[in-house]
């Protein structure tokens, strides 16, 4: 049987990670990810959870063990937030390249420097190209969920990739909500032991891993593991449904539509900012405007098909980024823009950049973007990257 | 811990491990390597980091390896190792990890993750092939490289002929995590060398030997002198061989320490460059260090 709890983001996730029974779990404290890690410690210490707990010197260590134990064919789990981020990002591609289905808990964070450790996603914008499958949560339970999810994911054997679970920082990690925490005995039943890979070290066939391939055969590598990382789309579609059907809870698949099918102003969300929109939107549809949100679940792979055929009746798209690509604009936005061009949808699309270093996305900065997008007639017309609620003069 | 089988040339296995791989003629470290899988078996999993010796034996598709076997990121060698330690632990499966790694993948970029894993007290060996620079990327200077050797960063210069800092003392700085057990060694006493890879196999607990290494390529010395020349500084007690055991230092090996390190340096076109004057810096640096052995160790 399930039961509810009053839990925050991080507490979300640790029981998460106890229901899918991972054998090791290797972290490192970092604000705001530390009451995820002090969980899940707590489960191990108090024999809740039967897993080896790797009390690692660095975030680096942290990604490096995880490789170890998941080159072995261990179900393994790690999390980490902002510098900690950063600092095993040379460990990422690594891990993607070994295909190695680790799960990673991300805290979004704000990069230093100015020093801040609240939430925006300018971390894990910077490690969009490791190969790590990208996941974004909205709230409590999806956390929960999707940590479950994601192991079912990564072990795919279609997929055989690693997965980040990205909270935003405090917003999610640090909010108590109410949360039905599945049964032991059901998760199991959803998520069975994981069988190792062929490719995997074992005793029978030993294997060498992590290898050089020359330029005879690097790109071949690269490109194979390009390709399957998309099956991750198509894969995590039917882990939503066969979720729902055991638990009750859909989000959607890759992305969620919000009062989308009819509507005329589209904003593109990621995290937590989608439930002050939904909130907007139901205001503005009381009052006869055809406001409508995407939820963009999944960031890595990007889900161009999906996310072209959720906007196309649409007459402006705003997307909103809680990071900047200085120098261009928000990323959130070049790869949406990207995937409309490609299919032929001259949309007009607006960047709405906010929450930056924790700041706030209000109420009244959502009104304010669908108005801006309700009166634009062409992108042309005004400057396509706008930011809100900032203290100084642009 | 039990007394272990005495190995040597007649009892050690005539199994290969290591093979094939494309290590330069005389390469100590892949002798070293060569010889302590031998004593690990091949049911070990081993962890190394790109350096020489990942470099020269996991070239797709040829794999020289017969046990599983890991390159890690470069400063990740005794991380990784204990990742696949817990891992296997976890899936209840009783084999032994062990990482390999160079004098920089140890000394410079894998001290911190080493430190971790050593402190985290789960049983892995660590083995330090040291050849005293960064060789895999062209004999630049790392924190072994000895004092007054002349290396691609610290070339023999009108004002600096070398490099001007004694070697890191890494087997101390192992020792002070109360690790189980300790070593160092040197190919020239290849013996010595599999004993207390053996001890560290036994051992309860973390296990670290440091092996001295000579590489011909980056000293400038023919290759048949390897053995000569790491059995020589051994002798005139520019390295040493010494042990760390339930908490106690132990000397293996008493130098000649009024011998000449002339025959040990001019072997080397390393040293060539260097004047009396560093020699008998070299030989100052030699009596204090092993003042201080005799002093504490004996």
């Amino acid at each position: 049987m399930s039961r509810n709890a009053f839990l925050n983001g991080n507490e979300a996730v640790a029981y998460g990670v106890k229901l899918s029974r991972p054998n090791v779990v290797a972290a490192y404290p970092i604000t705001p990810q530390t009451k995820a890690v002090e969980k899940i410690s707590s489960f191990v210490q108090n024999g809740e959870l039967d897993c080896e707990y790797m009390h690692v010197e660095s975030e680096h260590s942290a990604m490096a063990c995880s490789i170890g134990a998941s080159s072995v064919g261990a179900r393994t789990f790690t999390a980490t937030s902002s510098q900690g981020l950063l600092y095993m990002a040379e460990c990422l591609p690594y891990a993607s390249g070994a295909r190695l289905p680790i799960v990673m808990m991300n805290a979004n964070r704000s990069l230093a420097t100015p020093w801040n450790i609240y939430g925006d996603q300018m971390d894990t914008m910077f490690l969009l190209n490791s190969g790590w499958v990208q996941i974004f949560v909205e709230d409590a339970q999806e956390a929960l969920d999707v940590t479950i999810q994601s192991f079912k994911l990564a072990e795919d054997v279609r997929v055989m990739a690693p997965v980040m679970v990205n909270l935003d920082g405090f917003v999610l990690t640090h909010t108590y909500e109410k949360v039905s925490i599945p049964s032991q005995e059901a998760v199991d039943q959803y998520l069975p032991p994981f069988k190792p890979s062929a490719h995997m070290m074992n005793d029978e066939e030993p294997m060498s891993m992590c290898i050089t391939a020359g330029n005879q055969h690097n790109m071949e590598f690269k490109i194979k593991q390009h390709q399957e990382l998309f099956n991750a789309l198509h894969v995590f579609e039917e882990i939503d449904h066969s979720f729902n059907e055991k638990f009750g809870r859909s989000y959607g698949g890759v992305l969620e539509g919000y009062q989308n099918e009819d509507a005329d102003y589209l904003l593109v969300t990621t995290g937590s900012v989608t439930g002050t929109a939904r909130v907007v939107v139901d205001e503005l549809r009381s009052k006869g405007v055809k406001a409508g949100i995407i939820k963009l679940r999944v960031v890595r792979p990007f889900p161009k098909e999906a996310m072209v055929r959720s906007v196309a009746g649409a007459k402006a798209i705003g997307i909103i980024d809680k990071n900047i690509s200085f120098g261009y604009e928000g990323t959130i936005y070049t790869n949406v823009n990207s995937a409309l061009l490609q299919r032929g949808l001259n949309l007009i699309t607006l960047n709405f950049i906010g929450g930056i270093g924790g700041r706030d996305i209000t109420k009244q900065n959502i009104e304010e973007m669908f108005e801006k997008l309700s009166t634009v007639s062409t992108s042309e017309a005004v400057d396509a990257v706008s930011y809100y609620n900032v203290r100084c003069s642009l | 811990m039990s007394q272990p089988v005495k190995i040597n040339a007649r009892t050690i296995t005539k199994d290969e491990y290591f093979y094939g791989h494309k290590a330069c003629g005389g390469c100590g470290e892949s002798l070293a390597l060569r010889l302590a899988l031998k004593v690990i078996g091949e049911d070990a999993y081993l962890s190394l980091p790109a350096g020489c010796m990942a470099a020269v034996s996991f070239i797709y598709p040829n794999m020289a390896f017969k046990q599983n076997a890991i390159i890690t990121p470069f400063a990740s060698t005794a991380a990784v190792a204990t990742g696949v330690a817990a891992g296997l632990k976890a899936l209840n499966k009783n084999k032994l990890s062990v990482g390999f790694a160079g004098d920089g993948g140890t000394a410079d970029i894998g001290i911190q993750a080493l430190s971790g894993a050593i402190d985290r007290g789960e049983k892995f060996i660590y083995i330090c092939t040291d050849n005293e620079a960064y060789m895999n990327t062209g004999i630049q200077k790392s924190g072994l490289t000895p004092f007054g050797a002349s290396t691609t960063t610290t070339p023999a210069g009108k004002v600096i002929r070398g490099n001007v800092k004694p070697k890191k003392n890494m087997f101390e700085i192992v020792a002070a995590h109360g690790i189980a057990y300790a070593a160092t060694a040197s190919v020239g006493y290849l013996e010595d060398f599999m004993m207390k890879v053996q001890k560290a196999k036994e051992a309860n607990g973390p296990a670290y030997i440091h092996v001295f290494s000579p590489c011909p390529t980056g000293w400038g010395h023919e290759s048949d002198k390897t053995i000569e020349i790491a059995k020589e500084v051994v002798d005139n007690g520019l390295w040493y061989l010494a042990e760390f055991e339930n908490g106690k230092f132990k000397l293996n090996k008493t130098p000649k320490l009024d011998s000449d390190v002339r025959l040990y340096l001019n072997a080397q076109s390393r040293f060539k460059h260097l004047t009396d004057d560093d020699i008998r810096e070299i030989e100052a640096l030699r009596e204090e260090k092993w003042e201080r052995l005799i002093k504490e160790w004996s």
